[in-house]
């Protein structure tokens, strides 16, 4: 166990996540201002200037060439970071897949915010939710002290598999809200993250082109070796995104012997072992949730929480083990697969899908565009959906919570 | 044996002849010389090259009597354009069984 000279400061998630990423010491940083995730480069741009942090802080005029930076400061072998939120990650899109086919270990923060139109700036996890498919790990954080050991730990990740990861937390609720946060001492960081060794070595004696025009089937380079057509970079990328939760969850045990605390790798539980019902969200949603499941069982209720931490690669395996003994689940998501359902929701009913033991899965679509979610409201789906599964109702239509049409 | 044994993560090339792929799979139409009505040819000496200076994939050489590398002329025609005496036509390519 590495010994830790900690200390304890009063961080908001934005302070939390540039804490992080100077103690990772990250080498270039290139973001846009976009709320509510400003802070955290503003924080990190001081932290620059004065010479805390050996580091390029790139100054660009739009998301899409903030990232198109960190890839480029990633592919020469640089450990990057940036952060965004809604219309920026959307503005960064092209770019959010060109970072993952080129499988660069890239972080990114993701303060969670609603997608325009109509203009919001408050909290939903619409935004990493539309990005789901396009190659990134990503996180959910509950709290200020997982957004930073969070950081730590999606750094060694993302080197580890050669994927980026998405770090997301919810905009205002975490990013502008103070709480104790633990931050270990840059030694300890160091121990636990060696520097970044990229696959993408540039060397002149070497000329290399990266990322080419890959025509559909394999071809012979000039050496005569048969090189991967577009399919088998694709099916690389999936293996290693399959291949990610047994890493993913070494990381975060690692984490726990190194600094005191683990976050439940791919998923977790509170009051989830014997539960009838069980509570099912991502990031802050999730403590709220286990509000509801403590007046719940005052109540008598046997209730518990179902946290999802990592979204994507998604826990079917971890789920359908958590998810086994239950009676029901009610999902809540905070985002929306237009013309669909809930995606952590469909997502959870896909994966149960044929497991033999699948629970009835109910979806409530919760807290869009900043829309307060109060335990109470949390208590009231659960006692419906219980209620239901009591009665033999397995399959409802996906409820909205609190809205007042 | 599968392409898992280049080794690659991602998609890489050393810069060679033909590194992006064969270009020449994809003409439907070749261009054909007519040495009789090349500016360079009846001089006798290098001249015009306006073919070589004009094909987007390099593979026309710069000499008199000017030869094309078909494994990597992908049939687009532009020699043919900027050819200023007619010396060049494309023909066809048989159809593919
Ligand atoms: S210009 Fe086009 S058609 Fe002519 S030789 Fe070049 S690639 Fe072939
Ligand atoms: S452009 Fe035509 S005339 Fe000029 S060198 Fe080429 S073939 Fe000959």
């Amino acid at each position: 166990m590495t010994t830790t000279k900690h200390k304890v400061h009063v961080l908001t998630g934005n302070e939390a996540v540039a804490t992080a990423a100077k103690l990772c010491r990250v080498q270039v940083v290139a973001a846009y201002p976009i709320t509510p995730q400003s802070s955290v480069v503003e924080t990190l741009s001081k932290i620059i200037e004065q010479g805390e942090l050996k580091a390029e802080f790139v100054t660009v005029e739009s998301e899409h060439s903030a990232l198109a930076v960190c890839i480029a400061a990633s592919t020469v072998g640089a450990r990057v970071f940036t952060a965004t939120s809604a219309n920026g990650l959307a503005y960064m899109c092209e770019q959010v897949h060109w970072a993952a086919g080129a499988r660069l270990p890239i972080v990114m923060g993701l303060a969670n915010r609603a997608m325009a139109a109509p203009w919001s700036v408050l909290n939903d996890q619409q935004d990493s939710m539309t990005m789901r498919d396009a190659g990134w790990i990503q996180i959910f954080c509950r709290n200020n002290q997982e957004i930073f050991d969070t950081f730590v730990q999606a750094f060694k990740i993302a080197e580890t598999v050669h994927v980026p990861v998405m770090v997301c937390y919810d905009g205002y609720i975490l990013s502008h809200t103070v709480m104790p946060v633990e931050i270990p001492a840059q030694e300890s960081v160091d121990a636990f993250l060696p520097p970044y060794k990229p696959h993408t070595i540039l060397d002149p004696a070497h000329p290399r082109n990266l990322n080419p025009v890959t025509l559909a089937d394999p071809r012979r380079n000039g050496d005569g070796e048969l090189c991967h057509g577009y399919m088998e970079l694709r099916y690389l990328h999936q293996e290693a995104l399959l291949n990610a939760p047994a890493v993913i969850t070494a990381v975060d045990q690692e984490y726990g012997k190194a600094f005191g605390r683990s976050w439940g790798g791919m998923a977790w539980g509170y009051q989830a072992e014997d539960a009838e019902i069980l509570l099912m969200a991502a990031g802050s949603l999730c403590m709220e949730a286990s509000v509801a499941v403590d007046r719940l069982r005052q109540e008598g209720i046997k209730a518990g929480v179902l946290g999802l931490r990592v979204y994507r690669p998604f826990p079917k395996k971890e789920l359908i083990e958590a998810t086994k003994n239950a009676k029901v689940v009610a999902v809540f998501d905070k985002s929306m697969s237009y013309g669909n359902e809930g995606p952590i929701c469909a997502d959870l009913k896909a994966a149960l899908y044929g497991s033999g033991s699948a629970p009835i899965v109910h979806g409530y679509i919760t807290g869009l565009g900043g829309r307060d979610v109060k335990y109470r409201h949390l208590m009231d789906a659960a006692k419906t959906s219980l209620t239901a599964a009591n009665n033999g109702i397995s399959t409802k239509a996906s409820e909205w919570i609190n809205c007042q049409i | 044996m599968g392409t898992r044994d280049c080794g690659q993560k991602s998609a890489m090339s050393s810069p060679c002849i033909g590194e992006a792929g064969r270009t020449g799979d994809w003409r439907s139409t070749r261009p054909e010389f007519d040495p009789a009505k090349c500016l360079a040819v009846k001089a006798g000496r290098p001249a015009c090259f306006q073919c070589w200076a004009y094909c987007p994939e390099g593979v026309i050489k710069k000499e008199v009597g000017s030869e094309v590398d078909l494994t990597y002329c992908k049939g687009c025609g532009i020699c043919v354009e900027v050819c200023p005496s007619g010396a060049i036509t494309m023909i066809p390519e048989p159809e593919e069984e």
